[in-house]
This record gives structure tokens, sequence and C-alpha cells, in this order.
């Protein structure tokens, strides 16, 4: 029994110093080797993406974020934030209550037929079509869908086209000069099929504010 | 191009991609396998382990070696998290709760990953980088010496050995695993993970907002993530986050990373075995598999039945819009079918067939391809029982590979193939009889049954994927999964190095004009009706409870 008991020590000391080395090896030199050459190589990628205006950081292009009128009561927790006219919308979000936290990324998970899924998409088709000043039918799916990420920093064209007439008359501009915006802005699938096309809210409302200057 | 070519063209892509490093790949992993030499830092970690490499342990030897170094890892994981709150990097985050911490150690040392927690708000630098991030490697690791393990079970004779479990953990790590994660850390950081140290900081949004800027030693995480199928996030929102996928690119290439060694290791087998055509009889069986559920969950998502999906006009409710419904529909496959569960997309709100399917990949036992290692040893054992099934309808003894499959390893492999159903309906049914542990379901109705049931299912099957409405962070989830994860894992470890112990002792049977031809055709049709079969009607009655009755209300 004594030997028994010996040789499993033996093999739990053996075991545990395995551990230690691999940690060492995997967990320690490995992660700063790839966080090296990321510093040296991608610096700006590797540090988020982080994109400026005027030489301050207003967000990372990879990562969504709400275009929203400021809250009347800002401390009232049951006030929902109303978008701003002024700005391109992102997609809706379920990342945190007001969507868009980077502390609380994640999808609603509402199954396909769930009621309260169908109710919350007809009320986001309805306030788009009604927003934009366009019919329901023509509100596409992204519009009306939460991402998985809640942080989509993506639209789809169709849905960033919706907007044009909406943002101009809401700035005072050229329909045709925020559609030309939009275009500019528009990224084809990946090698012309990976993916769907998309368009970046950050970048296009970034473009959108040089614009109106 | 329509959003369905494109699809097509962007599977032929990652099908092409594949077949190129197949036979590279799966060559210069036999050799790591039958190679006697031993690198400069091998040597250095076998002194500093105490083990000889060149011992040939027989199976309980190398299962005791196994269950150790689990144990151990469990152990040191769970410390890790207990003690968060006074390591360096702790982001500011408290200790870990016990149950949490038990579950998420038992969880990311059987390689499941199935996560209770949310990565943003819950763990530091040092945990994910120094604990989390070593299970991904060294449980991916053990997981392909076990297969490698019930390989060398066939191509030996007469002996019982099944070599050096120490030396197959250690060059699995650092042949294979290691220069593979670094390649793909430096190609995901150059599409834009992030790869920084430091603490989150507060960002002034373009319209005045505030949002935090995320950290993280993210993308060398990601890569090991994906490469070992392990599947744990280390954000919330798993691969679906920006920063862990930011593009349409990157999402095809975790998938290909995600069945690379899987599909490979098919080749090392055949090596091994000395006939790279039995190789390619048990790949053509995963890859039927894979491609048909492929097709099935591609059809289903652009075609998305359902109330909500149909209000939407498009399955698009948990995906993103630069992987769209192709890419997702595609990773979700590739995700379930292989023991991973990373999502790029939230499963819960796929049609209910699409989540079926997703179900249906898990149950199948992940074997198409399956997990790294885990995926050909589970398709073998399938291999043995399909041996066996045609054995009987022509009154021979079953033999494969020149092994007799008699009574000892008949039961060895039956045990493997009924354990982990057992312990996914088992808790399921438990779950569902008590009166608290279904609360946590976030949907009413058959679809609550199926979060529940997908989170057993994942657990047992070390999938580590959530229909993720449901709340798993309850003491009764956190202790059952983790008691599923860890049955799930080294019950069926047991019995395949039992089966593999049990065939290295016997002496190779000739081969006769009786013989069953199991590198041909007929044979992977035979595999592929077995599986679909055995699995399938094992766990037909609860998926109609589930998603069948969903998809049809």
């Amino acid at each position: 029994m004594n030997n028994s008991f010996r040789n499993s020590a033996r093999l739990a000391w053996a075991a545990l110093r395995a551990l230690l080395v691999l940690t060492v090896v995997t967990g320690v030199i490995y992660p700063l080797a790839v966080w090296g050459v990321a510093q040296a190589a991608f610096n700006g990628k590797a540090n988020g993406s982080q994109v400026k205006v005027d030489g301050k950081v207003v967000g990372s292009s990879l990562l969504g974020q709400n275009f929203n009128l400021p809250k009347k009561n800002p401390s009232d927790a049951n006030e929902t934030a109303q978008p701003d006219p002024k700005w391109f919308q992102p997609r809706p979000s379920a990342a945190g209550t007001d969507g868009y936290d980077t502390t609380a990324s994640g999808a609603s998970n509402l199954g396909p037929s769930n009621p309260k899924l169908v109710q919350t998409v007809n009320d986001r088709r309805k306030q788009v079509a009604e927003f934009n000043g366009v019919s329901p039918s023509q509100v596409p799916v992204d519009a009306v869908t939460a991402s998985g990420s809640g942080l989509d920093p993506d639209i789809s064209p169709e849905y960033a086209k919706l907007q044009v007439d909406r943002v101009a008359k809401a700035r005072h501009l050229d329909p045709a000069k925020v559609a030309k915006l939009v275009a500019d802005h528009t990224d084809g699938r990946q090698l012309g099929f990976l993916g769907e096309p998309t368009v970046n809210v950050l970048e296009l409302n970034i473009a959108l504010q040089q614009l109106a200057g | 191009m329509s959003p369905i070519l494109a699809d097509v063209l962007q599977v032929s892509a990652l099908i092409a991609a594949l077949a190129l490093v197949y036979v590279p790949l799966g060559d210069y992993m036999a050799g790591v396998y039958s190679s006697k030499k031993h690198l400069r830092v091998e040597r250095w970690i076998y002194r500093s382990i105490g083990a000889n490499p060149d011992t040939e342990m027989r199976w309980p030897a190398y299962l005791r070696g196994v269950l150790a170094f689990s144990l151990v890892s469990v152990l040191f994981l769970y410390l890790l998290q207990r003690v968060q709150n006074h390591l360096p990097g702790s982001l500011g985050f408290a200790a870990v709760t016990p149950q949490q911490a038990f579950n998420t150690a038992a969880s990311f040392v059987t390689n499941t990953n199935w996560q209770s927690y949310s990565g943003e708000t819950t763990m530091g630098h040092v945990v994910q980088t120094g604990g989390l991030a070593v299970q991904n490697f060294v449980s991916a690791a053990v997981g392909i010496a076990v297969a490698v393990a019930l390989v060398r079970g066939f191509a030996r004779s007469r002996t019982g050995e099944l070599g050096n479990f120490w030396s197959d953990l250690v060059r699995t790590t650092v042949r294979i695993l290691l220069p593979g994660a670094f390649i793909a850390a430096i190609v995901l950081v150059a599409c834009g993970a992030i790869q920084d140290f430091g603490n989150w900081h507060a960002m002034t949004t373009l319209t005045g907002g505030s949002q935090g800027m995320p950290v993280g030693q993210v993308a060398s995480q990601e890569a090991i993530k994906e490469l070992g199928t392990n599947g744990g996030g280390f954000f919330n929102a798993n691969s679906a986050h920006p920063f862990e996928n930011p593009n349409a690119f990157t999402n095809l290439f975790e998938i290909f990373l995600i069945l690379v060694i899987p599909f490979a290791l098919t080749r090392t087998f055949g090596k091994l075995v000395g006939s790279v055509k039995q190789g390619y009889a048990i790949l053509a069986a995963m890859f039927v598999i894979w491609l048909g559920f492929v097709v099935l969950m591609t059809w289903s998502e652009f075609a998305h039945p359902g109330a909500a999906l149909h209000a939407a006009g498009g399955a698009m409710e948990g995906k993103e819009q630069r992987f769209g419904v192709g890419g997702s529909s595609l990773f979700a496959v590739s995700t379930t079918l292989t023991s991973t569960g990373a999502v790029d997309s939230f499963h819960s709100s796929f049609s209910a067939f699409g989540g079926g399917i997703a179900l249906l990949s898990m149950m199948l036992g992940e074997i198409a391809p399956g997990g790294t290692g885990s995926g050909l040893y589970g398709m073998l054992i399938m291999a043995i029982i399909a041996v066996f099934i045609a054995g009987l309808m022509v009154g021979r003894t079953p033999e494969y590979l020149g092994k007799k499959i008699g009574g000892r390893e008949i039961k060895f492999a039956a045990c493997y193939i009924l354990i982990t159903p057992a312990v996914a309906l088992i808790f399921t049914a438990l779950a569902m009889a008590l009166p608290t542990p279904i609360h946590s379901a976030a949907n009413p109705g058959p679809h609550g049954f199926s979060e529940v049931l997908y989170a057993y299912t994942s657990a047992a099957n070390n999938n580590g994927s959530a229909f993720a409405g449901l709340n798993a962070n309850t003491d009764w989830y956190n202790t059952t999964t983790g008691l599923a994860v860890i049955l799930g894992r080294f019950l069926p470890m047991v019995f395949v190095l039992a089966l593999a112990g049990s065939l290295a002792e016997q002496r190779p049977v000739p081969e006769t004009a009786g013989t069953l031809r199991t590198e041909k055709p007929l044979f992977a049709g035979l595999l592929v009706g077995t599986v679909i079969i055995v699995t399938g009607l094992t766990y037909f009655p609860a998926l109609a409870l589930g998603p069948i009755a969903e998809g049809l209300s």
C-alpha cells in the first residue's frame, strides 16, 4: 500500500512539473513572442485599430458604437436612448442596456419562434421605417436584427443607402454627396466571395462629419 | 454575385486549402510520433519533469499519465482563478467563485471550454494567458496523444506497449501546436485581432458617449483556441467579437484552423498503420458527413423558417454582417462537428432546424472530423462497430486492420459509445425533472428544453458551445456541467486506451479473400451509415421534443 502511495505521489509530482514547464512555454514565452512581433509589425492593429479625429481617439474601427441623442435624464435607467438623425445608425445591439457596451459583448439569444423576438423585430421595422421615412417593406434584415457580438461595426449597403436622405436632410447636405460618401465607404465581399458586403458605420460617420465641416 | 454562389465559392476555397495541407501535415505528424530523436528543448522539458521519454508504457501506465496530468491541471487552474484578486494584471476582477472556478477548470482541462462566465468581466491577464490558454494547448495535446496511442494499438503486435505519454504530450505541444498557433496568431493580428497588455481605458465616442477599449492577449489565445479545437472565447461574444474575428477572411481562416488537424490526423493514422488508403476511408466518411451537414445547415439558414426570422426577412439575429448567413452556417457546423464550440454567431437564434443540426452534430460524437485526437479515436471506435455489424451480417469474426475484433474489444467500443449519451441524457432528464433548473432557460416551450439538452450534449461531448439563452452560472449548472465534461472526457479515454492495449497484445490475422476491405468506398459508406444510425437513434426522442417540435409548430 505504501508502495502504491509513493508511486502515485511520484506520478503527481511529475505531472505537476510537466504542467509548470508547459505553462512557461505556452503561457509565458508563446504569448510574449506573439506580442513582440505584433507590437513591432502591426502596432496599430494589435492595439485595437483605434481611430483618431483631430488627434483624439474616438473609437475602434472594428467596434461598433452608438450614435444616439443625449438622454434627457442620464440617471434614469429606464429611459431608452433615441437615435440621432444626424448620424448613420448601426445595427440593433444586445450588448448592455443601451447597446454597444464592450464590457457586455453578446447576442439576444432569443429563439427563432420566440414571440418576444417577433414583437421586437416588428417594433424595430416600424421604428426604422418611420425614422427614415420609408415603407416598412424596404427595411433590410440587418436593420431589424441584433448582431452576435453586439459590437458589429458594419451595416449592409442597403441599410446605409436607406439612411442617406434622412441624414442629408438633418444636416442640410446635398443627398447626392451623402450617397457618394456611402458608395465610397461600401466594401464588397473580401476577395470577391468571402462574407457579405459591408459599410463601416464609424468610418462613414467620421467622413460625414468632415463633409459637414 | 448572389450570396449563395459566393458561399459555394467560400466553401470550395476552404476545402481546397484543407486538401493542400492534408498530405504534408499528416506526414509531418506521423513523423513526429515515430521519430526517435528528441529536440533540445524537449530534452530540457523531460529533465524538468524527471521522465524518461523512451520508456514504453502499457495502457494502464499511459492512462495513469493522462489522468494524473489532467487532475493536476484541474487543481492548478482552479487555484489560479481562486486567487485571481492577488495576481498581477487581474484588471481589478475578484476571485472567481468556487462553483464557477471548478466548472471552468474542468471545462478547459477537458478541451470543452464551456463557459459560464463572461471573459471581459471575469478573467484577468494571468488567468487568461497563463491558465486558460495553456490548457488550450495541453488539453488538445492530451487528446491527440490518446488517439496516437490507439493507432499504435492497431499498428503494433504482441507487445501491449503504446508509447510514452510524456513524450507524446510534449512533442504534440512543441512540434505541432506551438509552431501552428504562432503562425496563426500573427495572421490574426495582421487582420486586426488585438495583442496588448495594460488596462481597459475609456474612449470618448464620436457623439461624446463613452466606450471601454478592451485589452488582452487575444490573438495568441484565439489561434490555439481554434487550432486545438478548444473554443473558449476571450470575450463573451467568442469569435463573433470583432477583436477575435475581425473580418470574413479571418472567419474562414479560423474555420480552417478548427478543421485542419482533425482531418490531417487521418493521414497520420494511415501512415502509422502502414496503409494511407485506410486513412482515406476514414477521411471520406468524415468529409461526407461534414459536407452534408454544411449543406443542410446553409439551406436551413438561407430559407430561415420560424416566425421571428420570417418577420425579419432573414436569419440574421445573432449573426454578424461581415460573415453573413453563409459564413456563419459554415462556422456553426464546423465548430459542432469538432469538439470546438467556438461560435461566430449565436446558435440559439438559428432557425429551429439549424439549431437542431448543430445539436445533432455534437450528438454524433464529434467525429466528422471531431476534436484534435478525440475525433480520430471516436471515428475509429465507430469503424470497429461498423466492422462488427458487417461481420454479423456475413457470419464471420470481424477484423479491422489485421486485428480480431473479439468480445473484449467490442465491449470496450460499446461502452465508449454508450457513455456520452448516457451522461448527456441523464443530466438533461434530471434538470427537467427538478423544479429549479428549468428557470435558467430564456425561451419558452420546446426551445427552452432545447437549451437544456444543448447544454448537456455540449458538455458531455466536450464541445462547449451553447444555446446561450440558458443562464448557466448557477450552482446547479456549474456543478452538473462540470461533472458532465469530466465524465464525458475521461471515461471514454479509459475505454479507448484499454482497447488500444488489447489490440496491441494481439498477433495480426493474415488477410484472406473473406476479409472486409476497410479501405474501400463501400466501407466508408457503411461507416457513415453506422454513425448516423447508432448515434442518431440514441438521441432521436430527445430531438423530437426539442428542435423538431419547435420546427414543426
